[in-house]
């Protein structure tokens, strides 16, 4: 009984975190966007600078119609927005937020091979909608999305690779034990590979292709409306946190800091990602959109080879230590 | 059975009389993933086909979590779901696949298929339950098909195997390479990728007539 509501409890923290902290990265991309820009950005919902925006957009949502169109595939277009959005969900079960076994929801063995298959899948869910919408917007949205997801998934397993190597585990608080600070500089061209290659995985821009509001007017999403539209959104914002919270523990050290690594160790994970958030939303409002040839380019002759060295630089010093 | 394979079963491990939970989620498990594979081969519909082709490999990593080996069960999950299926996908969306049934989506083939279908099967199911008779998995006690587990064996006792697969591997993808820069003989551009040197000369000496065979779907 105490194990199930151990579990039970596990469970509902875990959801609480996947609710509220893709609004928080929305709320703080609305303000920073707006501040990058010269402007104030929301401020009226809820009073003070507008922190409500994002709960009165939801409800703006939920009250829309829900329309399917006449020649869509009905029940993989319904289906599609669960599908892309799950897949963050579980893979938040398995990210720890501070040291023990009481600060992450559910330890897996496999804890990095988990996180990355999952997340791979939550792609199908824009496969699904780009395919069954019915639009040729759509279609191209979806052609993009999977030519891209092949393109940068090898470079991100490649850089995670290297950490498991330099751990000699795959298991996410496993890495996290064995992380030294001088595993900062020596994984430092895994992180930055590893970052990129998640960002175009979230088709965020610099690498937004795929949905290209100007051009192919939000790709696989040009059909959906209200609540659906809100819940592909949740789940780039979900995207974004579980893709700073994984780089947080493979690259930055999760919850160790400089200080105080026994009591305010979930305070140092939040922080670091935090900051990795504040990145990407920075890199939204400084870098034009990559072309698609230029994405495919920097995939396959950049990211790799620099994941493929920084795999080799990482068994060398691995064997040199030992 | 005989009986005597019913005593001997009996003795030397669980029998299948009394299955426990995890044996009736397997069995279960299992019926699902055949649906969805029997459903994959039999719609008309191109993308479901893919997409029930999801529900099934899905359905084998569950099999496989199960069976304690959590390590094959994501990378079932990886390559898969991940990027095969992806890939499929793709596929199918350059080939602008319709909404709805596809008329042309049956072949004469089909019994033909499904005598292969069930002869591949019952040999699978022979060899593995002629390997495996007696063999059972300790399901309450320690993790089996744990990463370590895996990797020590793999890397230990099948370490040959392992690396002459990557060899295949590697002449497959030189192989691709090879078909997707194969030149057009009658084209006569010599910066085209693949055109080099003496090849390049070649085609440009010989009389330029046109091949509309070579230009087709790839």
């Amino acid at each position: 009984m105490n194990d199930a509501l151990d579990v039970a409890l596990r469970l509902v923290l875990v959801f609480a975190v996947f609710l509220v902290l893709p609004l928080v990265v929305g709320q703080t991309e609305h303000k920073v966007m707006a501040h990058m820009q010269g402007r104030l950005g929301p401020m009226y919902a809820g009073g003070f600078h507008g922190w409500a925006q994002l709960v009165a957009d939801g409800v703006k949502f939920a009250q829309k119609e829900d329309v399917v169109p006449a020649n869509a595939d009905r029940r993989i277009f319904q289906l599609a927005p669960a599908v892309a959005l799950l897949p963050y969900l579980l893979v938040l079960i398995v990210i720890p937020l501070g040291p023990g076994k009481g600060a992450v929801g559910q330890v897996i063995d496999a804890g990095l091979f988990f996180a990355l298959a999952v997340m791979g899948v939550g792609v199908l869910g824009s496969l699904m909608a780009g395919w069954a919408s019915a639009n040729k917007f759509s279609l191209l949205g979806g052609l993009r999305t999977a030519a891209q997801l092949l393109a940068y998934e090898l470079p991100m397993l490649l850089a995670a690779a290297s950490v498991a190597m330099a751990a000699g585990t795959v298991s996410l608080p496993g890495i996290l034990e064995s992380f030294q600070w001088w595993w900062l500089p020596w994984q430092i061209v895994g992180a930055v590979v590893f970052f990129t290659a998640g960002l175009a995985e979230l088709q965020r821009p610099p690498f937004d292709m795929p949905v290209a509001d100007s051009e192919i007017i939000f790709g696989a999403y040009t059909e959906y409306t209200g609540l659906r539209f809100a819940l592909f959104l949740l789940a780039e914002y979900a995207g974004i946190v579980v893709l700073c919270a994984l780089t947080t523990v493979l690259f930055l050290g999760g919850w160790h800091g400089p200080f105080g690594a026994d009591g305010l160790g979930w305070v140092w994970t939040l922080l670091k990602v935090a900051i990795l958030a504040f990145v990407v939303i920075w890199l939204r409002v400084s870098y034009p959109r990559l072309r698609e040839d230029q994405l495919q380019k920097l995939a396959w002759t950049v990211l790799i080879p620099l994941a493929l060295a920084q795999i080799a630089l990482t068994g060398i010093v691995k064997v040199a230590i030992q | 059975m005989s009986p005597a394979v019913l005593t001997l079963a009996a003795t030397t491990g669980p029998g299948f009389l009394s299955p426990t939970g995890v044996e009736i989620a397997f069995a279960l498990v299992g019926l699902a993933t055949l649906g969805a594979a029997a459903i994959t081969v039999t719609t008309k519909q191109l993308v479901h086909a893919a997409l029930w082709l999801v529900v099934a490999l899905g359905g084998i990593a569950v099999e496989y979590l199960l069976l304690t080996a959590e390590f094959i069960a994501w990378v079932q999950v990886l390559i898969y779901l991940g990027s095969v299926v992806v890939l499929l996908l793709f596929g199918l969306m350059l080939t602008k696949a319709p909404i709805g049934p596809s008329p042309d989506a049956d072949s004469g083939n089909r019994p033909i298929a499904l005598g292969v279908a069930v002869v591949a099967a019952a040999a699978l199911v022979w060899v593995v339950v002629d390997a495996f008779r007696t063999t059972w998995i300790d399901l309450d006690g320690p993790v089996q098909g744990s990463t370590k587990v895996s990797g020590e064996i793999l890397f230990r006792h099948w370490v040959l195997p392992f690396e002459a697969l990557s060899v295949l591997l590697l002449a497959a993808l030189i192989g691709a390479i090879v078909l997707s820069h194969r030149t057009d003989p009658a084209d006569p551009d010599p910066a085209a990728p693949g055109a080099t040197g003496l090849n390049a000369r070649a085609t440009a000496a010989r009389p330029t007539a046109p091949r509309p065979t070579d230009k087709g779907p790839r």
